[in-house]
């Protein structure tokens, strides 16, 4: 057991922490929301430079052969600036098809581009119909000639407005919740029968509704009829990535509140000073210590090569961070009064993207269920 | 970044498991798993073993008799210890009064005490909190008065637990009347069989004989048990309280009371069907084990650190984090235990006593549930209750 970073990884840490610290102020952020794409280009082509973008990929498909720990110091720096680029939809969720479940060939095709910042990819999952569950799938892929077409709606496609390629679920055989007969398909965002309706989501990122109609896969990954457990691979890493990223912004507006504290008087002295405040802070730190170690865990986990395991111990992991996710959130905006609520200050701001987060790739009620049908984490006597 | 066990440490797990299976007495084993606290003699037996094996003081330095592990073999060892079950050394004797002696003490004190307290031929207990000094330790009113070599004590110590297995007990007592309140205390070593000392029981709510009050009408107490400076026992109480905090995070324990809690409820039906089949309790039981897993990884974390801070004699303030959270789970899971006994944990009795069900008159593993809930709401209470460890937290971390 050690939990320090080793010399490289320190670097790592500190190069992003540096870019992110000069150009990630909060001001800088509502400019790039505001931007036309809804996000910055010129941070892009940053993390591009610092390798940020190639870092989980081998170095034989053009990468930088980072572990899980790195990714999950990029993640946590992201976090704590609430950034707003597609890099988890990219790297983490579009990598992960990647790196899972392509060839050789299609590595070689893709890994270089989005190294180099000049191809964006994205994950096509969610349907009306299926809330939380990645094996509830409608969206069809059909047989045509040698390749596959696609039809279906798909939303709240990360950043879907400026992929260039999709990794999307369809249907291959069986009924809209069988666990077989899901394919994962490359869609390029160019092809015919894709239409995209992009938009803002709550917390200042980018997500798009995509309809395929008959659009052409260029690539099914594995197996057509047994992708799900690839699904569940690459959610399981996005969830460890996730928990880090959360971290990131747990700590940062719960270090906005204290100084807050200790900064606003009222009833002549500084509301810190207010044990009732004290308490609900030290609350706050002991959901984000328990956190942070979840966090940890789920780095490891996240790795896990029994499946059911590793499904298990990830559930637990968004399910405590989930719940500290909420408390945090809540009480930072409490705890600062009226400020808080408005769009000119930066807590609300983490407040909405934690929230998104505690939802992303299920809500802490879906996953607490979940484990608990599975079991739990404990064996009985 | 490495955030798995070694190899050796995972050798080392199974050689504990191995001690454990020859070892560890059956009857002990059956008798911890039904929710009771170990009998002296199961105690004294069991640590003797321990120590015939190099392993009843595991945080003690090797010269004192510590078996020199590494932070993360202690906590294999404690966490084995907990979900066999067995009991846990001494913590009177192992955790507390063992390493003030062996930070503060003479020579003379660590040769004169260290090896009885490990092979437990003594049994300690703590005299700390009085009735008008609870939270605030620190406003002890029990005083100690140098008199021909000997200091005097008078005064009342109260909530001492297990007094009444003790043949010796450390005393905070105020040796300076004249300064504030922190600097006038020392901690002294007091046989049990001194002339002057009463001891009186308490009943808990559960029905227990688990603490008690102890009466010092002029015990004479020799110059050399006092530990450290006099005026300075402060500095032992501080050091002690920190060591406290750390074992209360129990994760083998609770992980021990889960897997119980999952048998019990298998076993026992709810309208018709297993209770373990119904969604809403099982999510009770979920949510209990999702914050253990965090809290594993935790006290992984201080253990990690606490290499780093070695020698430095002052406890990480990450401690207040595992006592908040581990005693809300050890209480959270005993009130899972509780619920899943239904009305059969309504009858009455001391959990702990001998013989204890032995009319038959509820299914033996409910017997004493609600007595173990009602008597573990004492754990957020001592040992620094969890709104000290907030106010701490407050202090220490966020500046407040
Ligand atoms: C959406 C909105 C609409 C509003 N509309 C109106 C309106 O129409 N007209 C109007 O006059 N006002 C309005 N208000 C203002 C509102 O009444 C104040 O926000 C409120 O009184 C709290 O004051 P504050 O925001 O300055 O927070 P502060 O008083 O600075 O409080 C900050 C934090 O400290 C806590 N705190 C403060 N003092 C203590 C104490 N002694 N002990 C323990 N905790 C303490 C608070 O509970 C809070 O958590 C509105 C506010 C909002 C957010
Ligand atoms: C079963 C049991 C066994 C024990 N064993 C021992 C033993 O072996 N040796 C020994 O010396 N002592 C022992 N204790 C005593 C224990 O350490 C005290 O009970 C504890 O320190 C709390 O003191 P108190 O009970 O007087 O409560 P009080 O200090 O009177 O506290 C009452 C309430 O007020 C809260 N409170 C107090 N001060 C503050 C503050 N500043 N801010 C916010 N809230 C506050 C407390 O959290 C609590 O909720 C034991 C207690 C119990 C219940």
């Amino acid at each position: 057991m050690d939990f320090d970073l080793n010399e490289s990884q320190s670097l790592l840490q500190d190069s992003i922490r540096k870019t992110l610290t000069a150009k990630y102020g909060f001001e800088n952020r509502k400019a790039y929301m505001a931007s036309e794409t809804g996000w910055s280009r010129e941070m892009w082509a940053q993390y591009a430079e610092l390798g940020l973008l190639g870092l989980p990929f081998a170095e034989e498909d053009g990468g930088f052969g980072g572990g899980p720990e790195e990714t999950m110091l990029v993640a946590e720096q992201m976090g704590r600036h609430i950034t707003l680029e597609p890099w988890f939809s990219t790297v983490v969720l579009g990598g992960g098809f990647l790196r899972h479940g392509a060839d050789a060939a299609l590595r070689q095709e893709m890994v270089e581009g989005v190294a180099a910042g000049e191809t964006l990819l994205t994950f096509a999952q969610t349907e009306r119909q299926s809330r939380y569950d990645l094996f509830d799938v409608q969206t069809t892929a059909k047989k045509d000639g040698s390749g596959w077409v696609i039809t279906g709606r798909k939303g709240m496609v990360l950043h879907g407005d400026t992929a260039d390629q999709f990794f999307v679920t369809a249907r291959v055989s069986g009924a809209s919740r069988d666990r077989g007969g899901i394919g994962v398909f490359v869609v390029p965002a160019t092809a015919d029968g894709v239409s995209v309706r992009g938009f803002r989501t709550v917390d200042g990122q980018r997500a798009a509704e995509v309809d395929f109609t008959g659009a052409r896969a260029t690539h099914v990954l594995g197996d057509p009829e047994g992708g799900l457990s690839l699904v569940d691979r690459v959610v399981d890493e996005a969830i460890a990535v996730l928990a880090a990223e959360t971290i990131g912004a747990m700590d940062v507006v719960h270090a906005m509140t204290l100084d807050y504290m200790k900064t606003r008087q009222q009833f002549g002295r500084a509301i810190g000073s207010f044990q009732a405040l004290q308490h609900k802070a030290a609350d706050m730190l002991v959901a984000i210590e328990q956190s942070r170690s979840m966090a940890y865990f789920a780095t490891m986990a996240g790795q896990g090569t029994d499946a059911g395991e590793r499904r298990r111990n990830m559930h637990a992991v968004k399910a405590q961070i989930g719940r500290s996710q909420r408390l945090v959130g809540q009480q930072s905006i409490q705890l600062h009064g009226g400020i808080a609520m408005t769009m000119e200050y930066a807590a609300g701001h983490y407040f909405k993207r934690l929230t998104v987060n505690e939802a992303m790739f299920g809500d802490t009620d879906h996953h607490l269920r979940a484990l608990a049908d599975a079991g739990g984490l404990v064996q009985a006597a | 970044m490495e955030l798995r066990f070694t190899g050796v440490e995972l050798n080392f797990r199974q050689e504990v498991r191995d001690f454990l299976a020859a070892e560890c007495p059956p009857e002990t084993r059956a008798h911890l798993t039904s929710g009771k606290s170990p009998t002296k003699a199961m105690v004294v037996e069991w640590q003797k073993k321990l120590n015939a094996r190099g392993w009843a003081a595991p945080e003690w330095p090797v010269e004192h008799g510590g078996p020199g592990w590494s932070p993360a073999q202690k906590y294999i060892f404690r966490e084995e210890l907990q979900m066999w079950p067995a009991p846990m050394p001494l913590g009177f004797n192992i955790n507390m009064c063992g390493p003030v002696i062996i930070e503060f003490g003479t020579e003379e004190q660590k040769k004169r005490f260290l090896p009885r307290m490990r092979n437990l031929d003594d049994w300690w207990c703590q005299g700390f909190s009085e009735p008008g000094a609870g939270s605030d330790l620190a406003g002890l009113k029990t005083k100690a008065v140098l008199e021909n070599g000997e200091w005097v004590i008078n005064g009342q110590k109260t909530w001492t637990t297990l007094a009444q297995h003790a043949d010796w007990i450390f005393v905070l007592a105020r040796t300076d009347f004249t300064a504030k309140k922190q600097e006038g205390i020392s901690f002294l070593l007091v046989d049990m069989k001194s002339p002057g000392i009463t001891v009186r029981p308490i009943i808990t709510i559960e029905g227990g004989h688990e603490v008690n009050e102890v009466f010092f009408d002029d015990v004479r107490v020799p110059a050399d048990q006092l530990v450290g400076e006099v005026n300075k026992g402060w500095d032992c109480a501080k050091f002690l309280l920190g060591n406290e905090r750390f074992g209360q995070a129990r994760v083998g324990a609770s992980r021990e009371r889960i897997r119980r809690l999952k048998m019990i409820a298998k076993e026992t039906l709810d309208g018709g069907r297993p209770l373990i089949e119904d969604p809403e309790f099982r999510r009770q039981v979920t949510e209990m084990e999702i914050e253990l897993k965090a809290l594993e990884m935790t006290v992984m974390r201080v253990i990690a650190n606490e290499t780093k801070r070695a020698g430095t004699g002052k406890p990480d303030p990450a401690t207040s984090v595992l006592k908040i959270k581990g005693t809300e789970i050890q209480q959270g899971v005993s009130e899972l235990l509780m619920k899943a006994a239904g009305p059969y944990a309504w009858v009455d009795g001391d959990p702990d006593a001998e013989g204890s069900n032995d009319w038959d008159v509820a299914p033996d593993w409910a017997f004493g549930l609600a007595g173990i809930y009602f008597n573990w709401r004492k754990q957020s209470i001592y040992g620094g209750s969890n709104e000290i460890q907030r106010n701490i937290m407050a202090k220490a971390f966020l500046g407040l």
